[in-house]
């Protein structure tokens, strides 16, 4: 039933390492100029050079990151779920949600800075109010297309409206949320450089701007396949939490 | 066909019961003046045309709809919400998917008191009886499996474990075969029947398959076209337990055709 582990990893890793090659390969053949388009192998080389203060700023921008991310899971989650409790709350709401989601995060950088200045806290404010969004909806939705038969089965029995949720209503809508986190981590990460590209002196963003005032083509580069790697772990990592957690939802399937 | 006629001193009772409900902004008649009385450990079975409020009249019984007229009382109590003497069981299985057999069973005990109050220090008291219930029913070593590793036939063995686990004095039945082929229909008959004999909980079945009416119900009732009405009503006049031989006897073949003969009468008024 299971599949060997090769057949899992080894596809995509294959279509990792080809996009590499044909990537080096092109630059070496359109003979491209490093400062507009270094291959692999310089960026790589810019990588070692650079180590230290990639690691540093990568550190910053995983930590607003990962304190956006919780913020938007939790508050997230919680207001999902009043949502999808109460048709009252949805329709009083859902509007004003869709139109703030509507607003791009970019814009509201600026506004952020005036209020709490450069740094970490416009940071983790744009991972959060990006990412918030999508987890929002999707616990939502998971309450909202709650199927009748099951809430019949419950209400036969005279379980209350707060029983029904507990019992069925969160149980069913996990694995909405989990879908949603894969998103919205993701998600997170883009709305932490942006603000760092913005406004920040420490961070991905930061050092992918100063790098490219300074042309230094691949540095930027190093950046972004670093936080495209943070991006890819995190996503991993809630994919394995949601394999372990709502593994009922693909029916013992790998995923 | 009298067995029934008197409706003091029964378990189950609707008297003059009319329900209806509200389609595209519309009232629908479902059911109108029904009358019927189901004394306590009988097994009784309803059937009628599609569409002829089969579902509606069980309803009412389980608690989840209000009659617009008329009164409906279960165990002399007159139905004003769901209650905990009642189990149910539907055409489809319905069971929780994140939940293993075992605790599919389990999960009327976590709702209905006095076991929600209990569950938590009893919980292996229950499992227990929850596994001796599911071996009654040819589910023994089952508890462990996910719904989607079971067949049609064994999700509703399940399902009806479920129904009868908080021993329920009244259990419905929504066309609980309706789904399943026809060996395995009959081989559960033969596991509805078993189960019944055993407990003598009473049961209050709706069909449109007739010879499941028969073959399981002591008395079969058959509803008119919608708005459903009761216009026949038959004992069935066969002892227990039955087999399925019985069903190519006389005796069920002429309650067969009485009770045939009646479907579709009535309608239109």
């Amino acid at each position: 039933m299971r599949r060997a582990r090769w057949q899992e990893w080894l596809p995509p890793g294959l279509v990792i390492l080809g996009a590499f090659v044909l990537w080096e390969g092109l630059v070496a053949l359109l003979r491209i100029p490093v400062f507009i388009l270094p291959g692999p192998t310089a960026v790589w080389a810019a990588y070692l050079k650079w180590q230290e203060a990639i690691w540093f700023n990568a550190a910053q921008t995983l930590y607003t990151t990962l304190v956006g991310f919780g913020l938007a899971l939790a508050g997230g989650m919680g207001l999902g779920l009043a949502i999808g409790y109460s048709t009252l709350v949805y329709r009083a709401l859902y509007p004003l949600l869709v139109a703030f989601n509507s607003v791009p995060k970019v814009a509201i950088v600026p506004v952020l800075v005036i209020w709490f200045g450069i740094g970490t806290i416009p940071a983790i404010l744009t991972a959060f109010l990006i990412s918030f969004f999508p987890i929002v909806v999707n616990v939502a939705t998971g309450l909202a297309t709650l199927e009748p038969e099951l809430q019949d089965v419950l209400r036969s029995l005279g379980a209350t409206k707060r029983e029904i949720f507990l019992k069925i209503g969160i149980p069913r809508s996990l694995p909405y949320f989990f879908a949603s986190l894969k998103v919205a981590v993701t998600l997170a990460f883009v709305g932490a450089v942006i603000s760092e590209t913005v406004a920040a002196n420490r961070g991905i963003g930061y050092l992918m701007i100063a790098a490219s005032s300074r042309f230094e083509v691949p540095l930027v580069f190093a950046g972004l396949v670093v936080v495209a790697a943070m991006g890819v772990a995190l996503f991993v990592l809630f994919a394995v939490i949601e394999r372990q957690l709502t593994g009922w939802a693909y029916r013992g399937q790998a995923l | 066909m009298t067995a029934t006629a008197t409706t003091t001193g029964s378990f189950v009772r609707l008297e003059h019961v009319s329900a209806s409900y509200e389609h595209e902004g519309q009232l629908v008649a479902a059911v109108e003046d029904v009358t019927l009385a189901v004394p306590q450990g009988a097994f009784v079975a309803v059937t009628g045309p599609s569409g002829c409020g089969k579902t509606t009249l069980l309803k009412l019984l389980a608690g989840l709809l209000r009659p617009s007229r008329g009164e409906v009382r279960v165990g002399g109590v007159p139905v004003r919400g769901p209650q905990k003497n009642v189990g149910m069981a539907f055409q489809n299985p319905i069971l929780l998917p994140w939940r293993r057999t075992l605790d599919n069973v389990l999960l009327p005990l976590e709702i209905v008191e006095p076991h929600k109050r209990r569950f938590r220090q009893q919980r292996a008291e229950y499992a227990e009886r929850a596994r001796a219930l599911l071996a009654s029913v040819g589910m023994d070593g089952f508890g462990q499996r996910h719904p989607w590793e079971m067949s049609g036939g064994q999700q509703q063995r399940v399902s009806l474990c479920r129904a009868l686990i908080h021993q329920p004095e009244l259990l419905l039945l929504d066309e609980p075969f309706g789904a399943l082929d026809a060996f395995t229909r009959e081989e559960l008959w033969l596991v509805l029947q078993g189960l019944w004999l055993e407990r003598r909980f009473t049961v209050f079945l709706v069909t449109h398959d007739l010879r499941e009416a028969i073959f399981l119900a002591d008395v079969v009732y058959v509803m008119s076209p919608r708005p459903g009405r009761v216009v026949y009503e038959t004992a069935v006049p066969l002892g227990r337990p039955r087999s399925l031989e019985d069903t190519f006897t006389p005796p069920f073949t002429e309650t067969y055709h009485a009770v045939r003969r009646h479907i579709g009468e009535g309608g239109g008024r």
